[in-house]
């Protein structure tokens, strides 16, 4: 029996020559960061959730149940929306009609409106443009634009930011901050940048090898992370990351994360 | 003269649009599969490449012929025979053009990846949905190449149209067997003119092949 307005997954198997076991039992509100190194299983995470990929397990959204043992929900079926690495826009469409392909297959109430979703990223002045003529950044805010139509319940993000430059981040961070405050869509962000999941997390859980650490919440006063943060300075951000990824506890991704925001640091280039 | 012409046509015509819809579906099952057999049918469909005309020629004659056990259902309703038919002729391009027509569309659905079709399922389109409104308009370039190629492929075959159809006028005489029949009875000026057409419509076609192609590379994102 679950809890409606929770997120229970717990996912186990093998793809390749990885293997992944990880369960997690998260408030649906809010951004939770999927923190950890690459080749950790972050991804694979995101796509079980959205049913990209099947391993054994079971996920329940806010009291449905999208997977157990006798239930597949197919992905066209499950209400989230899913934000690409690499903007993953339909070549053969136009920025309006890559932003109502999702839109239109939705049915019944349509809490997120296109004037909103344009106004929210930008995105009037590119709504009669082929996607081969857009930048990285206006690429990706479309893709999120898009997904955001689809009218999702969860929001699935995979470091929607790594495929872009310094320059790029930073135009579309703003957006992501946005939209964590204006939509009560409950989002899971998939990252490996301390800067990132401070800024747009709520919470946090580190990945490493396969296996999840339980989510603890990031708070952005934590007293202790002064020393943390002298250390972050004296070190610097990628070997405190890999030591503290070391560690693996979602309580010192967190507090690396909050200190590393309060250090001032810009998000690292991908 | 114009006769041979308009069968021509005809038959490249029909057997190009049979085979669209035939290898669609074939196409897209040996660009998606897992199954390690699939190679197995792949290398069937690309039989026609290596085997000499006459030899399909030959096999499709017996199999289309009156005593062909394939043949058996049909005489049900009058139909004895394809062999020496139009209709025989296009069953008989059809097999030999096949290659030619699912391999630029294999190519093309294996060139759109997953992706697209991942993107459409988390924006709920259903597999078919997906394969309606994404693969097939991103495969477009795919489709034009296999149409001109099946259609110039069957204006040029000779051996299966030989065999499977005899040359009789008006029936299953088309251009490729016209030339030989003139040049046998060493009327060289039709011969010429015929030869003439034919070498214009390859260069066109191999010349709009190539333009195709260039554009398509530097549409790709």
């Amino acid at each position: 029996m679950t809890a409606s307005g929770r997120i229970e997954a717990a996912f186990k198997g093998r793809l390749g020559d990885f293997q992944l076991d990880v369960a997690f039992d998260i408030p649906a509100s809010g951004v939770t960061v999927l923190f950890g190194p690459s080749g950790c299983g972050k991804t694979t995470v995101l796509r079980c959730v959205a049913g990209l990929e099947r391993l054994s397990g079971r996920l329940l959204v806010d009291g449905e149940t999208w997977q157990d043992a006798r239930t597949f929900v197919a992905p066209h079926r499950r209400p989230v929306g899913y934000v690409f690495q690499e903007a993953s826009l339909l070549a053969h469409l136009s920025v309006r009609r890559n932003l109502l392909f999702g839109f239109r297959r939705t049915h019944g109430v349509k809490p997120v409106a296109i004037d909103q979703v344009t106004a929210l990223l930008g995105l009037e002045p590119l709504m009669e443009r082929g996607v081969e003529r857009l930048s990285g950044g206006e690429r990706q805010r479309v893709a999120i634009g898009r997904a955001l139509l689809s009218q999702p319940r969860l929001l699935l993000m995979d470091e929607p930011l790594a495929s872009l430059d310094q320059q790029r981040k930073a135009e579309v961070l703003p957006y992501l901050e946005r939209l964590h405050g204006e939509l009560s869509i409950p989002i899971l962000y998939v990252t490996h940048d301390p800067v990132e999941a401070a800024k747009l997390g709520d919470r946090i859980i580190s990945l490493r090898d396969g296996r999840a650490s339980p989510a603890v919440d990031i708070a952005p006063d934590d007293p202790q992370t002064d020393d943390l943060q002298r250390r972050l300075l004296s070190v610097g951000p990628e070997a405190l990351t890999r030591e503290l990824i070391a560690a693996g506890s979602s309580e010192a991704v967190a507090g690396l994360a909050v200190a590393a925001l309060q250090a001032g640091l810009a998000p690292s280039p991908g | 003269m114009g006769e041979v012409l308009w069968l021509t046509i005809k038959l490249a015509g029909v057997t190009t649009l049979v085979l669209l819809a035939l290898a669609t579906p074939l196409a897209w099952w040996l660009a998606r599969s897992k199954a390690w057999w699939k190679e197995v049918i792949g290398a069937l469909v690309a039989l026609p490449i290596v085997l000499p005309p006459t030899v399909l020629g030959f096999y499709l004659l017996i199999a289309l012929g009156p005593h062909s056990p394939l043949m058996a259902p049909f005489q049900a309703f009058g139909v004895r025979t394809l062999a020496f038919t139009f209709e025989g002729l296009v069953i008989g391009s059809v097999i030999y053009s096949l290659p030619f027509a699912v391999q630029p569309i294999r190519n093309a659905f294996q060139a759109i990846g997953d992706r697209p079709l991942e993107v459409a399922a988390t924006l709920r389109a259903s597999p078919m949905d997906a394969f309606l409104t994404v693969a097939l308009p991103l495969a477009r370039p795919g489709f034009l190449v296999a149409a001109i190629l099946t259609f110039a492929h069957t204006i040029g075959e000779f051996g299966v149209v030989l065999m499977l159809g005899g040359g009789i006028p008006g029936k299953t005489e088309v251009l490729s067997i016209e030339i030989y029949k003139l040049v046998e009875s060493l009327e060289w000026d039709k011969a010429h003119q015929l030869s003439a057409l034919l070498l214009a419509f390859a260069f066109t076609v191999m010349l709009s092949l190539l333009l195709i192609e260039r554009r398509t590379g530097r549409l790709r994102p």
